[in-house]
């Protein structure tokens, strides 16, 4: 049996790397794949939680946790389409513009 | 050997993350992040939610990294590779990582003997180790239910957003 302390930290690394990588990164659409991996990172420690103290109520979790990724991914990647027709760049840094 | 597969798997995930996050390019990118799904796919199956780790490789892999792909296909590429890599945040993102890891892992390491591996609550995992799907769905239309259908509302508002957003104006 593996503890639960080894996947609670391997969580909390994958959710530093994520949020490290939103900052660091210029380009809109890695910066939302890092916001996916921080997703992940909190879904690997409901799931842990649901093994370890024997409930399945963590996984229905994940499945929300999943749809809400799916419905951002649908939202933010067609912000993402429009930015880059309008802006002609995805450089978060030129995005600063409110109004064209 | 569970121990021998979690480090291989883990290994595996925090090399593509950090890959994912340092790629020059989005496509790079993308690809290295679908492998890290996969791993942490892998996890979900070590953790006995085979559900879970199924629906992940369907629609975080099948689905949402798909249409991170057909975006990244949509969108200029070209452009993007040439553009100038560094940026100015690195001093607050090294400050950010420091301080946000060292608080989760102390908060991990503060509260490993309160986390006891015996199980507590219900036995639901015991007896549904050979039928998690089926446990995971009965839950999920009995308990679940109300919370069920806003997630479905909550998907039918992204559609309609989505297509209104990206419609052309005229």
């Amino acid at each position: 049996m593996i503890p639960v302390t080894h996947y609670l930290a391997l969580a909390a690394i994958l959710f530093v790397i994520g949020t490290c990588g939103v900052i660091l990164q210029r380009n809109v659409l890695t910066m939302f794949m890092c916001i996916e991996l921080m997703l992940n990172a909190v879904n690997l420690t409901f799931i842990t939680f649901s093994r370890f103290l024997n409930q399945l109520d963590g996984q229905i979790f994940v499945l929300f946790v999943m749809t809400v990724a799916a419905a951002e991914a649908a939202v933010g990647l067609a912000l993402i389409v429009i930015l880059s027709r309008r802006a002609d760049s995805l450089d978060v840094d030129q995005a600063n513009t409110m109004k064209w | 050997m569970e121990l021998i597969f979690f480090y291989i798997l883990a290994g595996i995930l925090v090399t593509f993350s950090i890959l994912t996050v340092t790629a020059p390019n989005p496509i790079r990118s993308a690809v290295y992040l679908i492998s890290a799904l996969l791993s942490m796919a892998g996890l979900f199956f070590l953790l006995e939610a085979e559900f879970v780790g199924a629906v992940q490789v369907l629609v975080y892999v099948g689905g949402i990294m798909v249409l991170f792909l057909f975006v990244i296909m949509l969108v200029n590429v070209r452009e993007m590779e040439t553009q100038r890599r560094a940026s100015r945040h690195w001093k607050t993102a090294v400050v950010l990582g420091v301080v946000l890891s060292s608080e989760l892992i102390f908060l991990v390491v503060r509260g490993a003997d309160i986390f006891s591996t015996e199980g507590i609550g219900s036995n639901l995992i015991v007896e549904a180790q050979t039928r998690n799907t089926e446990s995971v769905g009965s839950l999920l239309y009995s308990t679940y239910l109300l919370p069920f259908e806003i997630a479905s509302i909550l998907l039918l508002v992204a559609m309609v957003g989505a297509v209104v957003l990206t419609m052309k104006e005229k």
